[in-house]
């Protein structure tokens, strides 16, 4: 039976660290999906909406 | 119904503090508590006064008359915590400025983490939160939720600022930078803080937009990160319910490694990350052009969000730290390089094709400019994290210069383009009353900022100097004095730059003064303001 510090010191420095890193990169080539780029521009474009009231309540309901 | 529940409970409030008051074991704690006795009963007057008032449904309509607080908080906070660190670096420089009439409650030490609270979490958190409610309610197309939560928020973190500004200055302290506030505070400041998480994410969750924007993802990590580090860092068990004294969870090295993973994760997250937020909300809008690459932003994003937290070593270089927390505390400080610099980019760039607003736009040019202080300081600060220069650098001036680079630079001009972006907007005025007042505003504050670097970074390299000289027989060449005399001229320098710095922002005041005073009205289809 380890300590706890000793086990979580090996965790750390090992999967953790690599599913932390996977994660990370993951994230990274899943901005680069196919796809994604009309996504991104309607996303980065929609500052430009509904900037003097919020949008009408009734429809438009959120897709995916 | 619930009004009578809030007149009950802040009436319990006020009779508690009163008796709490009555058998304080300190000053501070005296203070502080009928500081909270007054807060609760001017907060139950209100309520008495507006029981009953018809609420109408105000869901068609932003809620920005908590913004338009928040501006007036910033601007005002923020001639304080500058007015402040001109004084002390005045005292610093002129030591009889510590009067002896004053002698324990206007000094150095009691002064000192006054002006950092209130440059951080007065002026910074007022600008974070009304930054954050307005950029999720635009780009969630949905009102703020929570009803008046909002104003609890705005009320609550004021009453957080006057109660640990008046304890530092009586000398409650809990002894940690940047977590000065003692555990009374602490408890407010957590309440506080819930409620604007609750206010946010409410918001997030009732949106009518498919997508979250981006400047969302960084206020949003700011305000769960800075949760987790505040309750982790100020884990304390007061001395007494009736006093302001407490000890800390953690002893020796432990606390100093919670102390700077709290304490460079506040400037990770709650200066970095909630300021870039501000960034990719207000500068595209300011600019009218998107953002220049919407996917670096999001890489930019976790980029920070998986290396900022490991820094915090950085802080402790060559101390009873073991060598492998500094060391994986540098690694980790100079990676961060990478997408600091890469978050600069895309800042910048949102300007390509648009460079010419840099000559007409004043607003544009404060906030680029401040988008190169991030670069500078996100460049400087890894640089400093590593040993050999930080054997240098640490515990001198050059630190301070750092901060400052940052701080006024990045953060201080960013919020400074917010709110002459917001206030004509909130106020639904025709525009800003002076342009040129902006540019006069804009040169004080660089030339400002300019002074107090250069004169840092002079002092800080010749105190480091100074203090690893040893003469042929390894004596140390000179005492701890000799480098305070040498650095005076420095110290009259960073002065006079902090006056321009103050000077701007008194500027920047009375131009916002008479925006809303003598401004017309934007004429729009919907010119009236709203009636909130």
């Amino acid at each position: 039976m380890v300590d706890t510090y000793s086990f979580l010191r090996e965790l750390a420095d090992s999967w953790f660290l690599l599913a932390m890193t996977l994660g990370f990169l993951g994230l990274c080539v899943w901005a680069f999906r196919p796809g994604s780029r009309a996504a991104h521009r309607d996303v980065a474009t929609s500052i430009f909406r509904n900037d003097d009231r919020p949008a009408d309540p009734a429809p438009a309901k959120k897709e995916s | 119904m619930w009004d009578y529940l809030k007149l009950a409970g802040l009436g319990l409030v006020a009779v508690l503090a009163a008796i709490a008051a009555n058998y304080a074991r300190d000053l501070a704690y005296e203070v502080n508590a009928l500081t909270v006795m007054l807060a609760a009963g001017l907060a139950f007057l209100w309520v008495l006064r507006t029981a009953g008032d018809p609420r109408p449904n105000l869901q068609h309509e932003y809620f920005d008359s908590v913004i338009r607080a928040g501006a007036i908080a910033t601007a005002f906070w923020g001639i304080v915590g500058f007015l402040v660190g001109v004084v002390i670096a005045l005292q610093l420089a002129f030591p009889q400025l510590n009067f002896e009439f004053l002698q324990g409650y206007g000094n150095f030490g009691r002064l000192r983490p006054l002006h950092t609270s209130a440059v951080i979490f007065a002026f910074g958190g007022n600008a974070l939160i009304m930054s954050s409610f307005y950029i999720v309610q635009r780009t969630s197309a949905a009102r703020l939720f929570g009803g008046s939560l909002a104003w609890f928020v705005f009320w609550g973190w004021q009453l957080v600022i006057v109660l640990a500004a008046s304890g530092y200055v009586l000398g409650a302290t809990q002894g940690k930078e940047y977590a000065e506030p003692v555990w009374y505070v602490d408890i407010l400041i957590t309440l506080v803080w819930v409620a604007f998480l609750i206010t946010f994410m409410g918001t997030l969750f009732r949106r009518k937009e498919p997508h979250i924007y981006v400047a969302n993802w960084f206020l949003l990590s700011m305000i769960l990160t800075v949760a987790m580090l505040h309750l982790v860092n100020n884990a304390a068990i007061p001395v007494s319910i009736f006093g302001s004294a407490q000890v800390q969870l953690y002893a020796g090295v432990q606390d100093a490694m919670v102390q700077w993973w709290y304490g460079h994760n506040a400037v990770g997250f709650f200066l970095t990350a909630g300021f870039l937020g501000m960034m990719y909300y207000f500068v595209p809008k300011q600019a009218e052009r998107p953002v220049f690459s919407y996917k670096l932003s999001i890489i930019h994003f976790w980029a920070l969000i998986f290396l900022y937290i490991w820094a915090g070593p950085h802080h402790l270089h060559y101390t009873a730290l073991p060598d492998w927390a500094s060391t994986l505390g540098m690694v980790f400080s100079v990676i961060l390089w990478m997408p600091s610099w890469g978050g600069m980019i895309n800042g910048l760039m949102t300007l390509s094709g648009a460079w010419d607003k840099l000559r007409t736009d004043p607003i544009i040019r404060m906030m680029v400019v401040s988008i190169g202080f991030y670069g500078m300081s996100t460049f400087e600060g890894p640089m400093m994290s590593i040993k050999a220069v930080n054997s240098l650098s640490h515990y001198t001036d050059w630190t301070i210069g750092h901060v400052h680079s940052g701080a006024l630079g990045w953060n201080g001009m960013i919020t400074f383009g917010v709110l002459y972006y917001l206030v004509p907007r909130l106020w639904n005025r025709e525009g800003l009353y002076s342009l040129k007042l902006v540019s006069w505003h804009f040169w004080l504050a660089t030339i400002g900022i300019v002074l107090y670097a250069s004169s840092m970074w002079v002092s800080g390299i010749m105190e480091g100097l100074m203090w690893r000289e040893v003469d042929a027989n390894g004596f140390l060449v000179n005492a701890f004095a000799d480098t305070v005399a040498a650095k005076f001229p420095m110290y009259v320098v960073r002065a006079a730059g902090g006056g321009l710095f103050l000077t701007g922002a008194l500027i920047m005041c009375w131009n916002l003064w008479m925006t809303v005073r003598a401004q017309p009205a934007r004429a729009t289809q919907h010119s009236a303001v709203p009636a909130e």
